[in-house]
């Protein structure tokens, strides 16, 4: 993993980062890089409340946040910026002023690398307009001034379209970070995760690459 | 939240009549249900702090139940409810979930608006 002198993380929903790019947070932090991470929501209109439930519609931005902040600090983030938007109006935010509180965020950090999800390949029209005002914010920067950045996408079609990832980390060193964001979003991830710990006790292969792997696209201006 | 219990939904449903209220109103299949099975076919509506007043109410039904505010001008109404709460900061909360602790619908009235 190339060393980064400033990573920015920027996805829309408190969970984003867990299953797919806390590995490679971890592994920054551990070689000493700053990592920010900006959530621009904190999943409030998230459907796993459980039955009998264990939140309203009401209580679960409260739990998620907590939850976000506990993520944070498995993961050893010490900057966590939650941008108060709200889940599921982002793509309906207007475009410009989105990309600007973007450019904000980038011109304050400078970051040498920004992961967030690949517009278009994302799936939740929240992922697809975070990556998009992202893009598009990076897009204002002078070609030579543009810091790297790297997509999650995982859409049916992504492979089809944009081809097969071109970054691929291996994140087994940290995959007890990993667990632990993941458990971490409690609310989110119990089934999953108690599920997914019995399988790499016996070493399932399939998983164990799930976990250890981090793929990313590399976005190409 | 309770499983509702007919009677006291109710008698919450009236206390609330004739007062200025903010409504919250959503009905989700999630984000993802298209995802996982394309051949659905993935809706939902929102709406948050609506402000109005009703004049009658009613909860109808054997559970999963159904709920309908009769205002001076038209309706609200939500089906699939399941449980309820009137929550610490007195609003009443009714929410529908489904057999995997999934929400599906969800109807709230407050007098104070929603953050
Ligand atoms: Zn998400």
């Amino acid at each position: 993993m190339e060393q980064e002198r400033q990573v920015l993380v920027i996805f829309p929903h408190p969970d984003d980062e867990a299953f797919g790019v806390s590995g490679t947070i971890a592994l920054h932090i551990k070689n000493g890089t700053p990592v920010t991470y900006a959530c621009l929501t904190l999943g409030e209109m998230g459907r796993n409340l459980g039955n009998p439930p264990f939140a309203t519609r009401e209580s679960l931005p409260h739990i998620r946040k907590k939850e976000l902040q506990n993520a944070a600090r498995a993961m050893g983030i010490t900057d966590l910026r939650m941008l108060g938007y709200r889940d599921k109006t982002v793509e309906f935010e207007e475009e410009e002023a989105l990309a600007s509180h973007m450019g904000e965020l980038i011109d304050e950090l400078d970051p040498s690398l920004i992961i967030t999800f690949y517009p278009g390949y994302s799936v939740h029209p929240d992922h697809d307009a975070t990556g998009a005002a992202v893009i598009r914010a990076v897009e204002k920067l002078p070609a030579g001034k543009r810091p790297k950045v790297y997509c999650v996408a995982f859409s049916n079609n992504c492979e089809e379209e944009i081809g097969q990832a071109d970054i691929i980390h291996d994140v087994t060193e940290v995959a007890h970070i990993k667990i632990a964001t993941l458990k971490a979003h409690v609310s989110q991830t119990q089934l999953m995760v108690k599920e997914m710990e019995e399988q790499l006790k016996n070493n399932d292969p399939m998983v164990m690459a799930r976990v250890n792997l981090e793929r990313f696209w590399t976005y190409k201006f | 939240m309770e499983l509702v219990v007919k009677e006291q939904v109710q008698k919450e449903l009236d206390h609330l009549a004739n007062k200025d209220v903010y409504i919250h109103l959503e009905t989700t299949n999630g984000a993802y249900a298209s995802h996982f099975d394309e051949t659905f076919f993935s809706s939902g509506a929102y709406i948050r702090n609506a402000y109005l007043k009703y004049e009658h109410s009613k909860i109808a039904g054997d559970g999963p139940y159904r709920i309908g505010l009769k205002t001076t001008i038209g309706w609200v109404y939500a089906e699939g409810i399941t449980h309820f709460e009137v929550d610490n900061q007195n609003r009443l909360l009714l929410a529908g979930h489904d057999f995997n602790g999934k929400l599906a619908v969800t109807l709230e009235i407050s007098e104070t608006p929603f953050e």
